[in-house]
């Protein structure tokens, strides 16, 4: 054992000096972290409408976000979605759903088009999950009613008997509050790191559309935008 | 020999963040078995939003990550960085403040979390207030560290303080870049980040959360406790040394397979799955290092209950860490990732590794802060069965849910159809879900035995003590 213990000059400069000690491990540990984040803020091919403009809803001046739809491209959440996604967030759905689909064939089938980057580009933060003790709801705007969703958030195991999804009973009885609807808008709006492009216009017209509404109506709006945004081209590969 | 030690270092201090590692452990533990019980018996849910699955998984991970190992670390490396060194913490108050300011966080954490207040970041879910005050008692505990090495006796310093060191600077780095957002108010806030680069900064995070924290830092509490247990020295200083800067080095790398088929490009995840299958080596030097330390003394593990606790928790880190290589290659990911097996693999880390090998080191530093023998052996070895069982059967459910997840998700029949539905694989599950929440309950109630034997140990030696003086008086 005793061979084992020889300190070479250069460790021991290392293990006698704390500061020394101290200044290569923060250079040591930063160099992972730089080489694999850095480069997505810069390379084009990391968001998909750098080569693939219509991915990107093109906004004419003067369009609201009402005069959007479906398959016209990514566009920021409409005020009421995006108060639903806060619910979705409170509520700690993205521990039991992605909303990431894999390029596998049977993803496709069972969920749809693979995810894009391009699709989540204003979601602060992420949504894409870890974990489908549940299904992935990356595409699952459209393809169930309203109604449904309202009586499966209520009581999941009244229309889907083998699920473990708790009963979201307390959705109907809160309503979304205007003033954080505006205030979330501008935090968007303004963020330092892709901001969220929404327009005077669009900050102005956010009271009157969530007045009234209940955190119910707003989950579903959220639950029923996700992934009708993009209109896919079979025969183009995106990634 | 005791009352010298006592004056020499500060060890009020370690006993503070000991008893309540041990009493997080407990109730870490105990709401995991809650979430997994609700999600085999969902009725266990009671409609009551505070109570529901998705509000306190994350009082969960945070419980147990920063509540129970966050006391863990502070108290071992408190304890191993002023007797390797040789002096007395550099500040006691400002160790009291690291105390008081940490338990004031988990208090902070145990009632916002089930409010639904969150950044809905995995393992960073506190709101911004929180994060800043994390920041502060971070740095407050890691300025003590330092200059306690500064005042060293000891021209060197001992590995276990490279990797507690290692652990002190990266977090610091993950925790304040991870938590970069724009407060809307008091208690909402919004990550700076979007989309693919957050999720790049997520997983950078998650998994070095996993790495540092409890990889590098309970590889500190490892490389003091083993020796000091085993009565012998380090196997090899050279692999140390060797397994040292590769792990530093190298764990960073991997939060990228946590993405790899997703709209991460493929690079980086390419990138992140290489490193991972290289950090076997690094991984596995450091569990070679713990288990040879006791070569020519195995016969210990007969009669020494904590010891067996070590040994046995580096036998889950070598296993867990040449599972987590095999996970993040390519074709083995596109079956595990999503599933049960990712939580298995977690938890043959957190219960098998983490909480034994601080198990091991809780029940020495009570021996030798309160000078006393414990006050049950026997209870100490129901502990060790407890949580070992308790965690083969967690592990194995796990790994069979997952697999079976898997298998069942991508299965066509004869005409190329999917096989299954979603809700067929959710029923599927439920044995294990019900299997899981045995495990870990029987886990569970090792970590009561294990405070009930240290509370009765405390009393039992505060009792002796206090009757010492008195008969030398009289």
């Amino acid at each position: 054992m005793s061979d084992n213990n020889q300190t070479g000059p250069i460790q021991k400069k290392f293990e006698t000096n704390i500061v020394v000690m101290i200044l290569i491990t923060l250079g040591l540990v930063s160099v992972g972290g730089i080489v694999e984040i850095i480069p997505l803020f810069y390379l084009d091919e990391t968001m998909e409408h750098n080569q693939h403009k219509e991915i990107l809803w093109d906004r004419k001046d003067g369009q609201t976000l009402n005069d959007w739809q479906a398959g016209d491209g990514v566009r920021p959440y409409k005020p009421l979605e995006l108060m639903g996604r806060k619910v979705y967030l409170r509520e700690g759905c993205y521990l039991c759903h992605s909303q990431m689909i894999r390029p596998f064939r049977d993803e496709k089938e069972r969920y749809g088009h693979y995810s894009l980057a391009s699709e989540s580009m204003y979601d602060h933060p992420f949504q894409w999950g870890s974990k489908r003790t549940g299904p992935d709801l990356a595409r699952v705007g459209g393809k169930y009613s309203d109604e449904w969703h309202v009586l499966h958030l209520r009581a999941p195991r009244s229309v889907v008997p083998e699920s473990v999804m708790p009963n979201y009973v307390w959705l109907d009885d809160v309503t979304i509050d205007p003033a954080t609807t505006v205030k979330t808008m501008e935090v968007m709006r303004d963020m330092p790191i892709s901001p969220v492009p929404y327009t005077a216009a669009d900050i102005a017209s956010a009271k009157a559309e969530v007045e009234g509404k209940s955190e119910m109506d707003a989950l579903v709006a959220y639950l029923q935008v996700l992934g009708t945004m993009v209109k896919f081209d079979e025969t183009k590969d995106y990634r | 020999m005791q009352a010298t030690l006592d004056q020499k270092y500060n060890f009020e201090i370690i006993k503070a963040f000991s008893v309540m590692a041990i009493v997080y452990l407990v109730v870490g533990t105990g709401i995991g078995v809650l979430i997994a019980s609700q999600l085999a018996w969902p009725v266990l849910n009671f409609d009551i939003a505070e109570l529901t699955f998705g509000r306190l998984r994350p009082l969960h991970t945070n419980a147990v990550i920063f509540a129970f190992g966050g006391c863990v670390l502070m108290a071992t490396s408190f304890y191993s960085v002023q007797r390797t060194c040789g002096v007395p913490l550099w500040s006691n108050k400002l160790a009291w403040f690291v105390f008081i300011g940490w338990n004031l966080v988990i208090v902070g954490a145990v009632i916002t979390l089930p409010l639904g207040i969150t950044q809905s970041k995995e393992y960073a879910e506190l709101e911004w207030p929180f994060d800043i005050a994390i920041a502060i008692v971070w740095l407050s505990y890691t300025l003590n560290f330092v200059m306690t090495i500064a005042n060293r006796k000891t021209k060197h310093i001992y590995v276990s303080n490279w990797f507690f060191l290692s652990m002190m600077v990266m977090i610091t780095l993950l925790h304040v870049v991870n938590s970069l957002a724009v407060p809307v108010d008091m208690f909402n806030s919004y990550s700076i980040f979007s989309g693919v680069q957050d999720a790049m900064i997520q997983w950078w995070w998650g998994h070095n959360a996993v790495g540092f924290y409890l990889t590098a830092g309970f590889l500190g509490i490892m490389y003091y406790f083993v020796p000091k247990q085993a009565g012998r020295p380090v196997f090899s200083y050279r692999l140390s040394v060797i397994h040292f800067w590769a792990l530093t080095f190298g764990y960073v790398w991997l939060g990228a397979h946590h993405l790899q088929y997703t709209a991460l490009p493929d690079w980086t995840g390419s990138v992140g799955a290489a490193i991972s299958l290289a950090m076997i080596i690094p991984s596995w030097g450091g569990a070679i290092n713990g288990m040879m330390t006791l070569s020519g003394a195995w016969d210990k593990l007969r009669t020494d209950y904590i010891l067996r606790f070590l040994i046995v928790s580096l036998a889950f880190y070598a296993m867990s860490t040449f599972e987590g290589p095999v996970m993040s290659a390519k074709t083995v990911n596109a079956l595990s990732h999503y599933t049960d097996w990712t939580i298995g693999h977690v938890h043959s880390g957190a219960l098998g590794w983490v909480a034994m090998v601080a198990a091991g080191a809780l029940y020495h530093l009570v021996m030798k802060l309160w000078n006393t023998r414990m006050y049950s052996e026997s209870l100490i070895n129901v502990h060790f069965w407890m949580a070992t069982i308790g965690a083969v059967v967690y592990i194995i459910a796990m790994w069979v849910s997952g697999i079976m997840q898997g298998l069942m998700w991508r299965d066509y029949d004869e005409f190329g159809t999917l096989t299954y539905t979603f809700a067929e694989s959710v029923a599927a599950m439920h044995p294990y879900y019900a299997m899981r929440a045995i495990g870990g309950l029987i886990y569970w109630i090792g970590g009561v035995v294990m405070l009930y034997n240290v509370i009765m140990t405390i009393r039992m030696a505060t009792a002796s003590n206090a009757v010492k003086p008195a008969t030398a008086t009289a």
